[in-house]
């Protein structure tokens, strides 16, 4: 496939996206308080995630805030740790800690780091940063599950750029072999990794056929539409016998009109006072 | 050793339904018996160690105590951020037993010579490293392995390697084992060096040298009382290993001498591979004379050390 055609055909599906409703705008306000309290972020990558988590956290996971470590919840991994930022919102908005601490994101004492932190968050199932260990660790889990007679589910999010590691493979190759119907792959396929884009960096194409070929089964939707998102998450598994994959066409920077598709965005540090004013007019309702 | 290892792996599975083994390719034949009493939990996920070691993490985090197994270099060179982070970071009791600890695979080449896994694996955080020194003292440590919080590395030596240890001195994970009194000199050792150790040390007796042998199971975390209340009774300390000089038991005997012994620690002889990749072939046996360290060469480069000393 030529690259213009592969490019359209990631993007084609983003055009019709409908525009951001409060909640949405809401959850993006969140990430620029806690950007703006640490004064840096992963911001492209947190806001093409926004719709994905809030899929799952408001209609499609199991859990209960109060008691993080429920036996009986489904897991959840951000393999890709450092879209945190939209984690830490939705994770705020669920109560599973304060709100205040958002804005101590990457303080000294803050328990929210440039990276999610297990050890220190509730509600974050595994420390994620180093790319292509959250299939691994969630397969581990899905089979844990599956050992203990629970019927816990397990969802792991990861990048368009992190699945060029190649332990993402070796993990779907083996969540394959097992039939692992407990455990759903998404994709944030945004298709901007942090050099440029990842038909140039590490052309992932066919990347449905891909996972179809690895054991899954696969569903590919618009990652900004909620409906699509609701209607996909609530027909898991695809397959009673198959673990899925559901590759999520978002965009970079979603919401940010000046970051949207822009790798300069994809991390910012030394955010100024006029840029985080600037963020949240292109939020307002 | 490994044979032994693996067989109480099957017998604490077969008490305790937390205990899980996941193998990466291994030989054809390996606990049969596991897989066909207790297939839910014995696992042959192929040539995939990151992403076995992310596995484990899972299973672990959900209650269960994998125990890994796979040719030592490949669970610590190639997967080593998966150590590091999904074990070592989340604090899981994994269990890695390394195939061919040092230089077993001699036949094999460097790819298979594991003679830096110690220095990798002590280097992380919330590591325990144990290298016993001969079958009956890895039948008495394994059991030990159910309960120990974290995650162990389990450096395994060829296989019918001479019976030194003894079962009256008990054996507790991070308490070296005294295996003979010092005379003038103590010799630290682990593994299978060991029984090398002690070889060296009853040549270096008749010829009028009093040698005493520290067994050091465990390299992390090292017994740090036991060493520092040798270490001021004895003119010299020689460290004995099968493995580079770069971070291993020798590293952290004198680490230790220097950051704790308010007086004067002694001199520390430290004898192992060199800084290198070794260049020849042959057999574990070869290559350890190769390098100085069988109970002959060992004798006489603690003799010409004492010499120096005193």
């Amino acid at each position: 496939m030529p690259l213009e055609a592969r490019q359209a055909h990631g993007s084609h599906t983003t055009a019709k996206t409908p525009n951001l409703d409060e909640r949405s705008l809401a959850l993006r306000r969140l990430v620029i308080k806690a950007l703006e309290g640490g004064g840096r972020g992963h911001l492209g990558s947190a806001l093409s995630l926004i719709e994905i988590l809030r899929a799952l956290y408001d209609d499609t996971l199991r859990f209960d805030s109060a008691r993080p470590d429920w036996p009986e919840r489904d897991r959840f991994i951000l393999s890709k740790g450092h879209g945190c930022l939209a984690l830490y919102a939705i994770l705020a908005d669920k109560g599973f800690f304060p709100m205040a601490e958002l804005v101590k994101f990457c303080h000294f004492d803050g328990i929210l780091g440039g990276h999610p932190d297990a050890g220190k968050v509730p509600g974050v199932e595994a420390s994620t940063g180093a790319l292509g260990h959250g299939l691994p660790i969630g397969l581990g889990l899905a089979l844990a599950a599956r050992l203990q007679k629970r019927d816990s589910r397990v969802f792991v999010v990861m990048g368009d750029g992190e699945i060029n590691e190649g332990s993402v493979w070796e993990a779907a190759m083996c969540a394959g072999k097992h039939n692992l119907s407990n455990l759903t792959a998404i994709v944030d396929y945004n298709k901007l990794q942090s050099y440029g884009r990842t038909a140039e960096v590490q052309d992932l194409e066919p990347l449905a056929d891909k996972w179809r070929s690895f054991g899954f089964a696969v569903h590919e939707v618009d990652g900004h539409d909620m409906a699509d998102l609701n209607r996909t998450f609530s027909a898991l598994p695809r397959d009673p016998n198959r673990p899925s994959a559901v590759i999520c066409h978002t965009v970079k920077g979603k919401g940010i009109s000046y970051a949207e598709g822009s790798p300069a965005w994809h991390h910012k540090s030394k955010i100024s006072d006029e840029e985080v004013v600037a963020l949240y007019k292109e939020l307002e309702a | 050793m490994r044979r032994t290892s693996l067989d109480m792996v099957y017998e604490l599975a077969k008490q305790d339904e937390r205990v899980v083994f996941i193998g990466s390719d291994l030989g054809a034949g390996t606990l049969d018996a596991f897989r066909d009493e207790m297939p839910d939990r014995f696992f042959m996920e192929g040539v995939s160690e990151a992403n076995i070691i992310g596995m484990a993490a899972g299973l672990a985090m959900d209650g269960f105590i994998p125990y890994v197994n796979t040719i030592a270099t490949f669970l610590t060179r190639r997967c080593f951020e998966q150590v590091a982070m999904d074990l070592c970071l989340h604090n899981l009791p994994v269990r890695l037993i390394a195939n061919g600890g040092g230089l077993v695979y001699a036949p094999l080449g460097p790819t298979h010579l594991a003679i830096e896994d110690m220095a990798i694996m002590r280097a992380l955080p919330r590591m325990t490293v144990v290298a016993p020194a001969d079958k009956e003292e890895m039948a008495r440590f394994i059991p030990l392995t159910l309960d120990l919080p974290g995650p162990v590395y389990i450096r395994l030596g060829k296989g019918g390697d001479p019976i030194v240890s003894d079962e009256r001195k008990g054996f507790t994970v991070g308490k070296a084992i005294l295996m003979r009194e010092p005379g003038r000199v103590l010799l630290v050792s682990t593994g299978v060096m060991t029984n090398r150790a002690l070889t060296a040390a009853e040549l270096l007796n008749e010829s009028g040298l009093g040698c005493g042998v520290l067994h050091m199971h465990t390299v992390k975390p090292l017994d740090d009382e036991a060493l520092l209340d040798l270490a001021s009774q004895v003119e010299a300390i020689v460290t004995i290993e099968e493995h580079t000089l770069v971070g291993g038991l020798g590293s952290a005997v004198r680490d230790l001498l220097c950051d704790r012994l308010v007086t004067a620690a002694p001199p520390v002889l430290r004898l192992g591979i060199p800084d290198t990749f070794p260049d020849k072939y042959g057999t574990q046996d070869d290559l350890l004379a190769y390098y100085g360290l069988q109970p002959d060469a060992l004798a006489h480069s603690i003799r010409e050390f004492a010499a120096k000393v005193g």
